[in-house]
């Protein structure tokens, strides 16, 4: 039975693209069958952060429309036969979307797949209620900064009322995702702590993304840091958030870098 | 001076994580009010309005039930227009 996910926040730059691509990757890498759906039209970023910005010829909105097949708009990851990516219009109007058209594409995705990760684009406004609409469950990305915990609030209450599942009555399943958290200054209090972030959200915590500059670098190279560097610090978290959705049972804690003290004294780089 | 005073900050910052915490629990605690409780504020008041029916007559739209969140307490008001 295919999962729908929307990976959402309110707020813009907190990470959703960045976790997108390294959940897809994740649970792809742990056998699962997952497409990575870009809803953000006119600034669409997940092929680039796939490395898959040269493959486009299709994309969300031509399916929609009938102007090309689910298949052609489809694109298989080089790297993992069992990871796709369908990316977003970059050139049209975010209007273009129809509802009709993309309940026919879920649908479609859900006999395909048996992850499909909805990338929403930042804000409350049409692209990212059209992201969230047909989610089964959602992943709420969340800096420890007062902004970015405000506007996930939002999201939340958007979740419980603008959903397929809402109006059906049903719940959205929710999961809350830390990222760019920095043990060390939340330790010495100049950064909100996991549990501040959770007492305020109250909503399930799915992991924890330690602040690591693997994250630039992986999308730099155009790869999912869990592809890029999967003992880093940021892949390892990523890992273990993906194989919670998977149902596993595992401890959360805030993966840190393995220091290296040898190749810090040598110029070296850490793993 | 203390030789090894001068590789320490002389005021270490003051921890502003409480503060943020603080900020955002009276502020979310206010923006709460009504979206992200809906569903359970629509329940109430249906129970509300049960409660009344079995007693007096009285509309749907005659009850008003509203949450105010402040930070300390919070405070559910409930009006009701009884036909004279």
């Amino acid at each position: 039975m295919a999962k729908v996910l929307v990976v959402t926040s309110g707020k813009g730059g907190v990470g959703k693209t960045t976790s997108t691509a390294a959940l897809g990757a994740a649970l792809a890498l742990n056998g699962q069958k997952v497409v990575v759906v870009d809803f953000d039209v006119g600034l669409r970023n997940l092929d680039l952060v796939m490395g898959a910005e040269r493959r486009v010829v299709y994309d969300l909105i031509n399916v929609a429309q009938g102007n090309a097949k689910l298949n052609q708009a489809l694109i298989r990851d080089k790297r993992l036969e069992n990871l796709a990516l369908l990316p977003a219009s970059q050139t049209r109007d975010k209007d273009a979307l129809s509802e009709k058209g993309l309940a026919r594409i879920i649908k479609e995705l859900r006999t395909l797949f048996d992850w499909v990760i909805c990338d929403s684009p930042a804000g409350i406004e049409r692209g990212a209620m059209m992201a969230m609409r047909h989610a089964d469950a959602a992943i709420i990305i969340t800096n420890p900064e007062v902004s970015s915990v405000r506007d996930s609030d939002r999201i939340i209450g958007l979740l419980d009322a603008k959903t397929e599942r809402a109006a059906r009555g049903e719940r959205v399943e929710k999961h809350l995702l830390i990222t760019r958290y920095d043990q060390a200054r939340a330790m010495r209090g100049e950064m909100l702590k996991k549990d501040d972030v959770l007492d305020i959200l109250s909503v399930p915590l799915l992991g924890i993304i330690p602040e690591s500059e693997q994250v630039l670098r992986a999308s730099n190279l155009g790869q999912p840091v869990t592809l890029a560097n999967p003992l880093s610090a940021p892949a390892r978290a990523y890992n273990d958030a993906a194989r919670r959705l998977m149902g596993d049972n595992l401890a959360i804690n805030v993966p840190l870098e393995r220091f290296n003290l040898l190749g810090r004294i040598f110029g070296g780089r850490a793993a | 001076m203390n030789f090894f005073g001068l590789f320490k900050r002389s005021d270490p910052l003051p921890a502003t994580a409480p503060v943020a915490r603080e900020r955002l629990q009276v502020l979310l605690a206010h923006e709460r009010g009504s979206p992200r409780n809906s569903s359970k504020m629509v329940a109430l008041k249906e129970d509300i309005i049960d409660a009344i029916a079995r007693h007096m007559l009285v509309k749907p739209e005659a009850v008003k039930v509203k949450i105010d969140r402040r930070a300390e307490v919070s405070i559910l008001r409930i009006a009701v227009d009884i036909p004279a």
